[in-house]
């Protein structure tokens, strides 16, 4: 089994903000993040994928095509867009990273070929904020 | 005269923009900005590289002490445009189109008055990590 990764890239405006909840609360949770006028940042994305190497290639999958599924399916839905109110599915939900890494992955296991399985997905908020998902439920 | 050394300091921010001119309708501001002139904003984070040339003093062997410098970005800088949306929030950007270009200079005009006139002053900004300006221009 080989891992392959491809790194993409994104930016987007964004705020944390519980619509449930007062702006007071909204501001005690969330801090400097809960800004009604949004803030942004330059997010990073890895994806990575597992199988075996093919025989003939000698590639595990095209890395070309696999940035292409990736662009097609989840940066042109998210770049320079705000994700609270231009992605449609983050619609009704907190833009954590958290939330996003699920959702991401959610809009590429569909479009990835049957000789590759998905492993993970990091996603990097900043140079030193980032989050990971392997597509575990529980 | 002793030699001269020019010292630096990181800080950072992110925030959100979107980059419009005004007095232009919104399909020409889509042909010249792209995306960046979308109306629900975008955002980056912005990394500032500030840095001061001039002669270490002889008593503390420093140009300027990074921890004061550091404490100055961040009360006039950073304070300023971190977790904002940098056309709606500020000041400097309510008539000026906040791109990387009239970002630094706005960043060198706030730092410049609170820095000794001995020394030199030059800031690099970073809107990603390969987009980035200096101001004013190098030496």
């Amino acid at each position: 089994m080989v891992y392959l990764t491809r790194m993409e890239h994104f930016n987007a405006a964004h705020k944390l903000y519980n619509p449930a909840w007062s702006k007071e609360r909204n501001d005690d949770v969330f801090g400097l993040c809960a800004n009604e006028n949004w803030h942004g940042h330059n997010y990073d994305l890895y994806v990575t994928v597992k199988g075996q190497p093919d025989a003939d290639t000698g590639f595990l999958y095209d890395v070309k095509k696999l940035s292409l599924i990736i662009k097609e399916h989840v940066i042109e839905k998210l770049d320079h867009k705000n994700l609270n109110l231009d992605v449609p599915f983050m619609q009704g939900k907190m833009c954590s990273s958290e939330n996003l890494v699920v959702e991401i992955w959610k809009q590429l296991l569909p479009h990835l070929p049957k000789e590759v399985q998905l492993h993970s997905i990091k996603l990097y908020e900043t140079p030193r904020i980032f989050v990971e998902y392997f597509g575990e439920i529980e | 005269m002793a030699e001269r050394v020019s010292v630096f300091r990181k800080e950072h921010f992110n925030a959100a923009h979107r980059l419009y001119n005004a007095a232009w309708d919104y399909a020409k501001n889509e042909k010249v900005f792209g995306k960046c002139a979308l109306p629900n904003y975008h955002g980056h984070n912005y990394e500032m590289e500030v840095k001061i040339t001039g002669e270490p003093d002889k008593d503390t062997g420093y140009v300027i002490d990074l921890k004061s410098l550091s404490e100055l970005i961040k009360r006039e800088v950073v304070q300023k445009f971190d977790h904002k949306n940098l056309n709606l929030d500020t000041e400097e950007f309510k008539n000026l189109n906040p791109t990387a270009e009239n970002i630094v200079i706005v960043i060198y005009k706030v730092l410049r008055p609170h820095i000794d006139s001995k020394f030199e002053l030059q800031v690099r900004l970073y809107e990603t990590p390969r987009n980035f300006v200096e101001y004013p221009v190098g030496k």
